[in-house]
């Protein structure tokens, strides 16, 4: 589905990506682990084209889409649910969902999408009417991935889902993770929370200082001494 | 209230109002119909300006450059060739405007024309400047007004600097005035409503979400910018042959400052807000010249401050920032399920369900 090849990024003069090399399989769920400033971010964004690759290649489904802008990128099927949630504070629930559905001209199935989306969310559904922005830290992260399915993606990438959520709303987020990738969604998915994310994924790579050190299936990765000392806290 | 009711009571309430036009065309004195036509131009500027501002949410202060050129270029159009020579008398006005001029029959065609030369201005202005965020670009069209003031300050072969260009023919009739002023608020209200509108205030809302959502942010940054300053050039087209002359001095940043009072005070982001906040404008700049007359306080005599009515509005716009942020109307619409709701109590009228989204897109 997704390639990354020998991808570098820069900011200035700080080398944030230093030669990243990984794939993310049609159908699975790969995660992108590490700690702060690791560079999880900046992956990422360079995915959807909000900031540009000096080097390296991004292929989507084996089109290069190096360097293509992020309008671009979503049309060709990459939805984003960004770090922080962003979500649209003064639009209504309703109309934050359908900003997910943009890009696409095909009204009627825009529809049964949502609600598809009302079903994974039941929240979500009984605030329709509310504005985003008066949304607890939970729903605003439930809009905000109910939002990148509203584009039917063919790749979901998720930044930080987790990020300041309560345990009991991380694992509700988690399952229905769970659920979207059964239904046949291939995931992309940047986690500090290391443990929830291995256990959910088929496939994980460490990112320390802008470079991948470690790479294996999730339940091996969590088996690993050095994963477990460095991200596991055991 | 019912759907299909609303277009016909909007045609009909504009076709009233444009009786009452007609009406005061003919019957009302020079000194109302001159209020009148300031608070259509008023309109026509504000709501566009309300459309970069306020619904794509990009802060501009550059639509007194665009007033001008629309001024300059309506002036240039419509001033009969007799009268060029006679105002051009420090440099001859270069051809070949000195050669003709456009009849009163083909005044729409010089405003049309006003109108593309200032969106011709905003695409060149916007290319380097809508690449910028927040102050940035606020601090880059400030300084496109100024270049603009300063270029018709010198370029006196076509502006005639700052003598300016006296003795255009008096076309703004209350109709022109307000059929423009009409014609924008349907054109910016409906562009706001569409499918483009939705992903300007997206852009408002979160510039990278917006970009995350699929949405190509510097095309419509563009074209908010560029429909802006289209009705913007209009507006100093009309205004320039409403008072009869043009200088660089009308187009100064007062006129941004003005405007920015407009859409504030009536909401940023509610078009319905800036046309009426503008009328509002226009009559209180006029009832407010008593403040700068010398006012006879028992034994004290207090003479007139010229530019006090200005103190005034800056004060309403700190008391509205102070107690009334949202403006006027936030960033609802006047419409006729608002003015229903306010007599019915329901207080939904105005959101948005999921009934109506659907309604609206099949």
């Amino acid at each position: 589905m997704l390639k990354l090849e020998n991808l570098h990024v820069y900011y200035g003069g700080i080398h944030a990506l230093k030669g990243i090399t990984m794939d993310v399989p049609d159908g699975k769920i790969v995660t992108l682990i590490g700690a702060n400033g690791a560079g999880k971010s900046t992956t990422l964004r360079a995915i959807a084209g909000l900031t540009r690759a000096q080097k390296g290649s991004i292929k989507l489904m084996n089109e290069d889409i190096t360097g293509k802008p992020a309008h671009i990128v979503t049309q060709k099927g990459v939805a984003m649910a960004p770090e922080g949630r962003r979500i649209f504070p003064n639009l209504t629930v309703l109309e934050n969902l359908m900003m997910g559905a943009y890009p696409r001209t095909d009204k009627e199935e825009i529809f049964s999408d949502l609600d598809w989306v009302f079903s994974l969310f039941p929240r979500l559904k009984e605030r329709q009417r509310q504005k985003g922005g008066t949304l607890s830290g939970g729903e605003q992260q439930m809009l905000a991935v109910g939002r990148a399915l509203m584009s039917r993606p063919k790749l979901l990438a998720l930044d930080e889902p987790s990020l300041g959520l309560a345990p009991v709303l991380v694992n509700e987020v988690f399952d229905v993770l769970r659920q979207i990738h059964e239904e046949g969604c291939t995931i992309l998915l940047i986690e500090q929370n290391a443990k929830a994310a291995l256990k959910l994924a088929d496939y994980g790579y460490v990112l320390e200082t802008g470079r991948i050190t470690m790479s294996g299936p999730g339940r091996e990765l969590l088996e690993n001494e050095k994963v477990k000392k460095a991200y596991l806290g055991e | 209230m019912k759907r299909e009711w609303r277009m016909p009571l909007t045609i009909l309430s504009i076709a009233i109002f444009a009786l009452f036009i007609w009406w005061a065309q003919n019957h009302l004195n020079a000194y109302y119909i001159r209020v009148l036509s300031t608070a259509a131009i008023y309109i026509v500027a504000a709501v566009a300006y309300n459309l970069i501002n306020g619904v794509t949410g990009q802060f501009s202060l550059g639509p007194n450059g665009f007033m001008a050129l629309g001024g300059f270029t309506v002036a240039l159009l419509v001033l009969p060739v007799s009268q060029k020579q006679i105002v051009y008398f420090l440099q001859p006005l270069i051809w070949p405007f000195n050669s003709f001029s456009l009849p009163q029959s083909l005044f729409i065609v010089a405003l049309l024309l006003a109108g593309i030369v200032a969106a011709i201005g905003g695409i060149i202005i916007g290319f380097p400047t809508l690449r910028l965020k927040g102050d940035y670009l606020a601090i880059a069209t400030f300084g496109f007004g100024e270049i603009i003031f300063v270029l018709a300050n010198n370029l006196i072969s076509i502006t005639n600097g700052a003598l300016g260009i006296k003795g255009i023919p008096e076309y703004s009739t209350l109709m022109w005035t307000w059929g423009w002023a009409i014609f924008s608020i349907i054109v910016v209200s409906n562009l706001a409503k569409s499918s483009y509108g939705r992903a300007m205030k997206a852009i408002r809302e979160d510039e990278i979400a917006a970009e995350a959502m699929g949405i190509n942010v510097f095309f419509h940054k563009m074209l908010a910018f560029t429909v802006s300053a289209f009705f913007a050039g209009v507006a100093g087209g009309l205004l320039a042959t409403l008072i009869t002359t043009v200088s660089p001095s009308l187009f100064m940043f007062t006129m941004t400052f003005n405007l920015l009072i407009i859409i504030v005070l009536g909401g940023l982001g509610s078009i319905t807000g800036s046309a009426i906040t503008a009328v509002l404008f226009a009559f209180l700049q006029e009832l407010l010249r008593t403040v700068e007359a010398p006012i006879q306080l028992g034994p004290i005599h207090l003479p007139g401050v010229a530019g006090m009515r200005m103190v005034v509005f800056s004060l309403l716009l700190i008391l509205a920032m102070l107690f009334y942020r949202r403006g006027l109307f936030g960033r609802k619409e006047l419409s006729w399920d608002l003015i229903l709701s306010i007599f019915e109590r329901k207080g939904e009228g105005v959101g948005t369900t999921w009934k109506k989204e659907k309604m609206k897109l099949s």
